[in-house]
């Protein structure tokens, strides 16, 4: 009996082991492990019948039945992680795709230039402490004139070019009005900056009859033209990312005194000189100088006490030479094609 | 202000070169914006002697000249001019010579008659841009010398760009007092001879208007030579400041202008009836003028008159009547002050501009008119002769410019400058500039000269003192900057957030132009009134928009044009509008889309955008004023957009948008191809954002219920949506509408919407008692305001 039992157990094994090294697939072996180990299973079948041994023999054949188990489990196993491999290893492969193929959906969009340059000289004065205001652009002639020293008559006046609705109100000619209805309002000491549309009366091959100008305005006990120096060389360096040169060139603004008209070493041809320069090296960019008495005297400043000083760039001169655009009027044409290069 | 770099230094020559002295001027704020080579290049051209003229054999307008260039024998030289003459002094380009244009002067046979050289023209030696013949050269012109040499041609033009408020260095003179105290130099004293009158011959001189005219000086001269030229070295100055020649008179008054940069004006004696007043005109008074056009006066304007008629606009330009011509025989010169304020904004308002107004306006030396009248009287003396008479001067003391004394403290350099500099560096560069010096405790007392106009306060002369010291030695300070940072609430709306939001979502962003054309304003918001420009650049840009859709839907249009298809811009700027309370200047962020929402694809179909795909990026904006749910939107109509689909925004009740399809017609008369979606958010409405505030997340489980309800096509989903949230407010975590259907199964004007009900407590796990309980109130609470039915 023990005889034939141990011949029986060990064809079964062999059968077991031989029906699953042949599953094909998790299901087949599945259907092998119960056959073999299951609760009804054919291994199982011979561990009930272990009753009905002599109980000398029992521990025996029971030791037997449960290695003959534990091969069947160990080949079970093994052949289960085998085809789980191959099956990730075809799955993988069947899932290979083209990655070069274009992402779906939506486009970045984009800024318009001048949104990005005066995105980045606003951060770069927000560094240096200056507040962002802003004013109106229908202005009255007080605050875009007489406030800023420029009587009605006055040449200056005249070289504006000013857009009016009627005798009182115009579309203001800069941003420096700002700096009036800011020191009308508040107190000093006074940091600020304003960006904003402004309006000439001029429309031709280099000026468009709207454009942006910053404006920047510093109020203190103690400011002088060599801090205003410091602030202008430390924003222009900054902005163009460059070790620049630059100039100081005496220039006159009713509103201010001294006034100074600031070159930058060409950015284009670094100062040898181009068409961009008209052959001088230097590029006019922005206007400054020392707020003027009167200025402070109109809005109830005292110009003995307090002492400021204020500037003005042109944020297209500065968007063309940072980009390289050659032509001021393609900022307002909105061409898709030329805004997307600005993203 | 053009000016020969040779007449300079005459005044005062400094050691540099022109580029050096133009960059000298430049940085001390008259700049430089252009040299010119007096006459182009050219040389072997020398002065001849024309000793006989002879007709040529085989052509009418041929003439065969000897010319003596002071050598053995004369040259022969065929000339074409007709104002070839025996005893001319002419240029002559001899064989070898190179004329402006590269043009090389060669032995040539003119119709069988050979020609060894080239009489020339001003032109042709590029000293004119047009000339009637030969140029000839004055009776003492040395024969034989080269003409570059004689003519001082190896001279620079100078072109100066002056800020408003340089009025004095529109001269000669006043350039070189800027030179001179640039350089550390003397200038050079003029020489001015008084001419000493040689009859007792004047006209009486009124001057009405005091304030306007503080200063009137006049001279008669009495038989002028009407045949006299003016010298060439006179009319070449002229040429070298970009003046033309036109006679005497005019030359030797444009010629002392230059000098010394006093205006001054001839009037033809004979044709003035009486006196010379200086008053304001009477209103409807007319005047021609020497540039031939006929003006009516306002009363607002200065005039010279005679005792009947105006016969100068004062400061400006003269008469034509009374104007010096080839005639006249008596001459009044007249050299006066009229005050800025007099002459500023009246060439303008009659549309002209003259080198006199150009002077005036800016401010005349009032000092100065004595000096100029003697100065013209002695080179017209040498020029036309005649008899001068005493010059007439009626000045008003009381109107004159004040000159004060202007304290300057040592202190104040420093803290305007942010430099010291030495006592005797400020007293040498004020005393350069004119300015008489004295010292006072705190510093200096100052008086400017009476040229300067700008010298108003304290720090008028600092800045001089920084102009002349040089800005470049001022330090780059970066020690003491004050911080005065103001930052914006976080809760207030970001614009720049909401752009680059925007951006992420494909837009592009745009500027367009404040004003735009009324036709476009009237047909996108015809109920608005607008601001209206008085001076437009052209009827298309001349109303001020108040929407951004005009400006937006133009920009679709052009790129449409430009076969872009796919279109999604943004703008954001002022709205201008006009209402009871006035205007009103409110800044929008405003946005169109038309075309596909995405480029074209393989892995998306293609499709046109739609009401949803903007009313998402609007919901993305609303997100960012971190309470998205005080904004509802309400069906409405707007006459730019489709009826059946555009939405009034609101917040909180208050209207704050649009949002909607462009109407059908409205997209037709713009050409646009396929329909557009618009919308426009009033940020000022929405600057009022909310401050995040957090709520605990519960532990527990949320479970999620779908229904799906039928109810009148009618109803809205935000309606529904409202009143679910009204019925639960404990547990409704999430309401998701995931489908919308009509058609099959569903009756006719009846919609389907599916929903997804999300439910979650803070402090349990929800039993389906509670969940069937609460879904059950739902569906009561749907069938009851909307009658909805469950649909199975």
């Amino acid at each position: 009996m023990a005889e034939q039992t141990e011949l029986g157990l060990a064809a079964l094994k062999a059968a077991a082991l031989t029906t699953i090294e042949q599953a094909q697939d998790l299901a087949a072996l599945d259907a092998a492990r119960v056959r073999y180990l299951g609760k009804n299973g054919e291994l199982t079948a011979l561990l009930k019948q272990l009753g009905t041994l002599p109980a000398a023999e029992r521990p025996a054949a029971g030791q037997q039945i449960n290695l003959a188990k534990a091969a069947v489990q160990a080949a079970i196993d093994a052949r289960k992680a085998m085809l789980e491999a191959a099956s990730l290893t075809a799955r993988l492969a069947a899932e290979r795709i083209d990655v070069s193929l274009p992402g779906r959906g939506r486009e970045m969009g984009g800024l318009h230039p001048v949104t990005r340059a005066l995105r980045r000289i606003e951060h770069l004065f927000a560094q240096a402490g200056f507040a962002v205001v802003e004013g109106p652009e229908v202005e009255d002639t007080y605050h875009n004139f007489e406030a800023l020293n420029i009587p009605e008559h006055h040449p200056a006046r005249a070289m504006h070019d000013t857009f009016y609705f009627d005798t009182q109100r115009l579309l203001r000619t800069h941003t420096s009005p700002v700096q009036i209805r800011v020191m009308e309002t508040q107190k000093p000491p006074l940091k600020i900056i304003a960006p904003g549309r402004v309006y000439r009366c001029d429309s031709d091959l280099t000026h468009t009859p709207m454009f942006h100008q910053v404006e920047g305005l510093l109020v203190d006990e103690a400011v002088t033209f060599a801090d205003l120096k410091g602030v202008l060389h430390d924003f222009l360096r900054s902005f163009f990312e460059r070790d620049l040169a630059l100039r100081f060139r005496p220039s006159y603004f009713p509103f201010t005194e001294p006034s100074a008209e600031v070159d930058i070493q060409c950015v284009i041809c670094s100062g040898s000189g181009c068409r961009v320069c008209k052959q001088t090296g230097w590029l006019e960019v922005l206007g400054c100088g020392m707020v003027y008495p009167e200025v402070f005297r109109k809005v109830g400043i005292d110009p003995d006490r307090h002492l400021g000083y204020a500037f003005g760039m042109g944020v297209e001169r500065l968007a063309m030479l940072r980009y390289g655009i050659d032509d001021i009027r393609l900022n307002f044409d909105n061409d898709l094609r030329y805004l997307r290069q600005f993203r | 202000m053009r000016f020969s770099e040779a007449w300079l230094r005459e005044w005062v020559s400094p050691p540099v070169d022109t580029r050096q002295l133009a960059d000298q001027l430049s940085m001390a704020g008259l700049e430089v914006d252009a040299v010119e080579p007096a006459a182009p290049a050219f040389d072997g051209v020398r002065i001849g002697w024309v000793t006989s003229v002879e007709a040529h054999p085989d052509a009418a307008k041929l003439r065969i000249c000897r010319v003596d260039l002071g050598e053995d024998e004369p040259l022969q030289i065929i000339c074409g001019a007709a104002n070839v003459a025996a005893g001319m002094k002419v240029p002559v380009a001899t064989i070898g010579a190179v004329l402006p244009g590269d043009f090389k002067i060669k032995r040539a046979k003119l119709r069988g008659v050979a020609s060894h050289g080239m009489i020339c023209s001003a032109k042709e030696l590029g000293l004119a841009e047009s000339s009637d013949g030969i140029l000839a050269l004055p009776a003492d012109a040395p024969v034989g010398e080269d003409i570059r040499a004689w003519m001082a041609l190896d001279d620079q033009c100078l072109e100066v760009d002056l800020t408003p408020d340089r009025g004095d260095c529109l001269s000669v003179s006043g350039l070189a007092r800027e030179v001179a105290a640039i350089n550390g130099m003397t200038l050079m004293p003029s020489a001015i001879h008084p001419v000493v009158p040689l009859r007792e011959t004047q006209i009486p001189v009124r001057v009405l208007a005091p304030a306007a005219c503080p200063r009137y000086a006049c001279r008669i001269i009495r038989n002028i030579d009407s045949s006299a030229v003016t010298p060439w070295w006179i009319t070449e100055r002229l040429r070298r400041s970009g003046l033309r020649p036109i006679s005497p008179v005019v030359d030797v008054t444009n010629y002392v202008m230059l000098e010394l940069g006093q205006p001054m004006h001839g009037f033809d004696l004979a044709t003035l009836d009486g006196e010379i007043q200086v008053r304001q005109a009477v209103a409807g008074e007319s005047l021609r003028l020497l540039n031939g056009e006929t003006l009516t006066l306002r009363d607002d304007t200065l005039v010279i008159a005679d005792r009947h008629r105006p016969v100068a606009l004062a400061g400006i330009m003269g008469g034509a009547e009374t104007g010096v011509g080839d005639a006249t025989r008596d001459v009044l010169l007249e050299s006066a002050f009229f005050s800025p304020q007099a002459i500023s904004g009246q060439a303008r308002s009659y549309g002209l501009h003259t080198d006199s107004s150009h002077r005036f306006e800016r401010g005349v030396d009032p000092l100065l008119q004595e000096r100029a009248i003697e100065r013209a009287t002695h080179l017209l003396f040498t020029i036309v002769g005649g008899e001068p008479g005493p010059v007439v001067m009626v000045e008003t003391e009381a109107d004159m410019p004040r000159r004060r004394q202007q304290l300057l403290r040592r202190a104040r350099i420093a803290q305007i400058l942010g430099v010291v500099m030495p006592d005797d560096r400020v007293t040498e560069i004020l005393q350069r500039l004119g300015m008489m010096v004295s010292p006072h405790q705190e510093g200096w007392l100052v008086t400017a000269p009476s040229s300067r106009f700008d010298l108003v306060e304290e720090v008028d002369l600092i800045a001089d003192l920084g102009r002349i010291h040089g800005y470049e030695r001022i330090p780059v300070a970066r020690n003491r900057s004050v911080s005065v940072t103001r930052v914006a609430a976080e809760a207030h709306f970001d614009l720049d957030r909401a752009r680059l939001a925007l951006v992420s979502r494909g837009f592009q962003e745009v500027i367009t132009y404040s004003f735009i054309s009324p036709d476009l304003q009237e047909r996108v918001d015809p109920e608005q009134e607008v601001l209206r420009l008085a001076n437009p650049l052209s009827a298309e840009l001349s109303v001020m928009r108040t929407s951004l859709w005009p400006g937006l839907l133009q920009t679709a249009r052009y790129n449409q044009a430009r076969q872009l298809e796919r279109v999604r811009i943004f703008e954001s700027g002022l709205r201008f509008r006009l209402g009871a309370e006035g205007l009103t200047q409110t800044p929008g962020l405003g946005g169109l889309i038309v075309g596909p929402p995405d480029p074209e694809q393989w892995g998306l179909p293609r499709r046109a955008a739609d009401f949803y795909d903007l009313k998402a990026d609007v919901e993305a904006l609303l997100v960012l004023t971190g309470a998205p749910e005080r904004f509802s939107v309400h069906p409405d109509a707007h006459p730019a957009l489709h009826p059946g689909q555009a939405a009034r925004i609101e917040c909180a009740g208050e209207p704050v948008g649009w949002l909607g399809m462009l109407h059908p017609s409205l997209a037709a008369s713009l050409d646009l191809i396929g329909n557009a979606y618009l919308f426009e958010l009033d940020l000022d409405a929405m600057s009022l954002g909310v401050l995040p505030k957090f709520s605990p997340i519960s532990r527990f489980p949320s479970i999620r219920r779908d229904i799906a309800i039928t109810v009148d096509e009618a109803v809205s989903y935000e309606a529904i949506a409202s009143s679910i949230r009204a019925v639960e407010t404990e547990l409704l975590r999430d309401l998701v509408l995931f489908d919308v259907y009509t058609g099959q199964n569903i009756e006719s004007g009846q919609k389907s919407l599916a929903l997804g009900l999300i439910l979650q407590a803070r402090s349990q796990t929800l039993t389906d008692s509670v969940i069937d309980e609460t879904v059950g109130r739902i569906l009561d609470r749907l069938a009851v305001d909307f009658g909805a039915t469950l649909r199975k």
